[in-house]
């Protein structure tokens, strides 16, 4: 089985095949990290570099289990180091990298396009780990994984995001990734947090009332506000987004008895959902997305770096 | 010496020529129009096949002198012009210094007559150091040879401001050159807003953000008198308004760019290519082909380049870090005669009027005519040569070009400027 891509940079170019086949990867190696020494040989002798150049904590963590768990050398590259912050330009940063003598570099950069970038003058792998508001596929990936360990099919599957879409580099990777596999998709918020077209990113419905679809979803999918992002006040206040937008348990009645709740952490209790939702035992699959992350991200690892050959 | 340029088809609506005829210059100026012309002692050039127009002029260029010498400077800059077939450009004041006194204007000319390869008009300040906050000194930048007034690059972003600047300004007799820019609602906008921005996950420069201020500037035109021209008009709706403000008599002008008639938004894919970040940006198909409709039935006055040089490191940047603009003065010409007059949207005498007339008598300056004693500007091009456009064989320091690699038919062969040729044979004259 040898897997066609050499980057994960853009979501559009994998195929429904591609994608299964990083979902039954990573279910396969999902049993590495149950076992007491979670660690096996797959990779070693090959070098990743982990490209930091904005603050990451929960990506950066996963992608270096993956990456440890399959015996990789990984090399942290970031924080103070970056090129902005040196006034190297990014095309000097990865001719240095390369120089090094690596075999991935996983980026994740503020400005939308940078893998593209990474890739045009690298010959090692590159792996998008968000790029601006563009894409971060491999979060796409893991999500999928969770929704699909649930539902076991995504065909005609029922999926409702709700948030700001429009600055959310996870919906630039994620919808497209569910249409590809045959999902229908609706975004739900106030226009302020909408880009421009949502069709574009493939949205099958647009809606800022929430409680008019929300008996439809199978899947719910709640977009973190990041706080740190809300110049330009897009709406008046938390406490008012809360109750627009917020999964509560005032609003469960509406949802389909087997609807579960993703969010792609981290949480924001009292904003995207209440505590009751967050935590809900049969709903909320937020912490088996942190999981399905690892699980992933080792898939994409192993299948990249040519572990299938 | 004399000079007898012989055999060219000879172009100019302002006195309505066109035919194969001679053109006979002397002491920088044109001494004799006609056929069959014979001049002793004259150096002769057999312009066969060729064509023979006013001097075009850009009206909207960046030279980047004083400050900005890496990306471009007024040698290389008035070499491009005149490579691409112009014997005169409106260079643009966002200089460092800014153009926005005497001193830097001064220094921009004196600069231009004494390594330039064409004339330089330059273009003024409408506020101190592009800031909006102070009216720059106008008066002095007049005295020094200024021909208009722009804070292209930013636009004035207070109504008031911009008020008080035009009903100042409007004792000098210079245009104001509208760059169109809301900053509420383009802010930190990259491309388009729409599509490509959703695509690219981009933040986006919205229409609305050109046409608020296009309806503004219009509004300001009426209540104060000041002649307006706006800038790189890049939408159907802020066309239409100019249209709209056109047939009620108002003094208003306006331009358009080769970008952004013959490139849209579609050409941008998640390559990021950075040479299609321009200020406007890239819109629609439906926005060009208004621009095209608005060249043919004239609401377009002129063609500019907004020849926008930057240094190849600028550009090999993050799409979001890269400077807006692309150079122009090297391929318009030869855009303008593949893209418009060959499939027939308009002819020769239209595109003179776009490239030579207009931007003259818009900017104040005097008209050149294929007619005995019109100062001896001319622009010979030949209309059939198939070229590439290809960056080494650029004049101008920067290769910041959108249209690398594009096949044109038509281009520059020959410019005179005063008489002195510039370009000969496609070559610069040293």
């Amino acid at each position: 089985m040898a897997f066609e891509h050499k980057h994960l940079i853009d979501i559009n170019e994998y195929s429904d095949t591609d994608i299964m086949t990083i979902l039954e990867t990573a279910k396969t190696l999902s049993e590495i990290n149950q076992r007491k020494i979670k660690k096996v040989p797959t990779l070693k002798g090959l070098t990743v570099v982990n490209m930091f150049n904005e603050p990451s904590t929960r990506t950066r963590s996963s992608f270096e289990l993956a990456e440890k768990r399959l015996s990789c050398d990984s090399l942290n590259f970031g924080g103070s180091s970056t090129s902005s912050v040196k006034g190297e330009s990014l095309i000097d940063t990865v001719e240095t990298l390369n120089a090094y003598k690596i075999d991935m570099i996983i980026v994740r950069d503020k400005h939308a396009g940078a893998p593209r970038i990474i890739s045009e003058h690298t010959p090692a792998s590159v792996v998008d780990a968000g790029d601006g508001k563009h894409q971060h596929p491999t979060q796409a990936l893991l999500d999928l994984y969770t929704i699909w360990e649930h539902k076991h099919d995504f065909n005609g599957l029922k999926v409702g995001i709700v948030g700001d879409i429009g600055h959310s580099r996870v919906c630039g990777s994620l919808i497209p990734a569910l249409k590809i596999m045959g999902a229908e998709v609706t975004v739900v918020g106030p226009a302020t947090l909408m880009p421009a077209c949502p069709e574009v990113l493939g949205a099958d419905h647009v809606t800022p009332y929430l409680d008019d679809v929300l008996p439809e979803f199978d899947v719910v999918y709640m977009l973190r506000i990041q706080r740190e992002r809300l110049e330009g006040a897009p709406f008046p206040s938390l406490r008012e987004y809360h109750e627009l937008f917020g999964l509560t348990k005032k609003r469960e009645h509406l949802m389909r008895p087997d609807a579960i709740v993703c969010h792609p952490g981290p949480i924001n209790r009292g904003v995207e959902f209440d505590s009751y939702m967050a935590d809900h035992p049969e709903r909320s699959v937020i912490l088996e997305q942190v999981y399905a992350g690892i699980c992933v991200r080792m898939a994409v690892l192993y299948l990249l770096l040519g572990g299938a050959e | 010496m004399a000079m007898l340029l012989k055999n060219a088809r000879v172009i100019d609506p302002q006195v309505e020529l066109d035919c194969v005829c001679d053109v006979l210059v002397e002491d920088g100026k044109i001494a004799q129009v006609g056929e069959g012309i014979a001049a002793e002692g004259a150096e002769v050039k057999d312009l066969t096949g060729k064509v023979l127009v006013p001097g075009l002029v850009d009206m909207h260029v960046h030279l980047r002198e004083p400050g900005y010498e890496f990306k471009e400077d007024i040698a290389s800059g008035t070499r491009a012009a005149a490579h691409g077939g112009f014997t005169g450009v409106c260079s643009m004041p966002n200089t460092d210094p800014v153009a926005d006194d005497g001193a830097v204007i001064e220094y921009v000319k004196s600069r231009a007559a004494e390594v330039g390869k064409c004339r330089v008009y330059p273009s003024g300040a409408i506020t101190h150091g592009l800031k909006g906050e102070i009216i720059a000194e106008m008066g002095d930048m007049v005295a020094h040879g200024a021909v208009a007034f722009t804070d292209d690059g930013k636009g004035v972003q207070d109504a008031g401001m911009m008020r008080r600047a035009m009903d100042y300004g409007k004792m000098f007799g210079k245009v104001f050159m509208a760059h169109c820019q809301d900053n509420g609602l383009v802010a930190d906008g990259q491309v388009n807003e729409g599509v490509v921005s959703t695509r690219l996950g981009m933040l986006g420069w919205p229409a609305a953000g050109e046409e608020l201020e296009i309806a503004r500037d219009i509004q300001l035109c009426e209540l104060t008198g000041c002649p307006l021209h706006i800038q790189h008009i890049t939408t159907a709706k802020g066309l239409e308004m100019v249209r709209k403000a056109k047939e009620s008599g108002l003094p208003v002008t306006c331009e358009v760019t080769p970008h952004h008639l013959f490139l849209t938004e579609d050409a941008l894919t998640d390559a990021y290519e950075t040479n299609l970040k321009v200020n406007p940006p890239l819109r629609t198909a439906a926005d060009a082909a208004a621009l095209i409709e608005g060249v043919k039935d004239g609401t377009v006055d002129a063609i500019v380049t907004d020849h926008a040089p930057h240094a190849a490191w600028e550009k090999a940047r993050e799409f979001e870090l890269a400077p807006f603009g692309m150079t122009g003065l090297e391929t318009s010409l030869g855009l303008v005669l593949t893209n418009l007059v060959e499939p027939g949207i308009i002819d020769l005498s239209d595109m003179v009027d776009l490239m030579a007339v207009a931007p003259r008598d818009i900017l104040g300056l005097e008209p050149v005519k294929i007619a005995e004693g019109s100062v001896a500007d001319i622009t010979v091009f030949d209309p059939s040569v198939e070229w590439t456009v290809a960056v080494d064989d650029f004049c101008s320091k920067a290769h910041n070009s959108g249209f690398v690699g594009c096949a044109l038919k038509g281009r520059a062969t020959d410019v005179f400027v005063g008489g002195e040729a510039t370009l000969c044979d496609g070559a610069i004259v040293e």
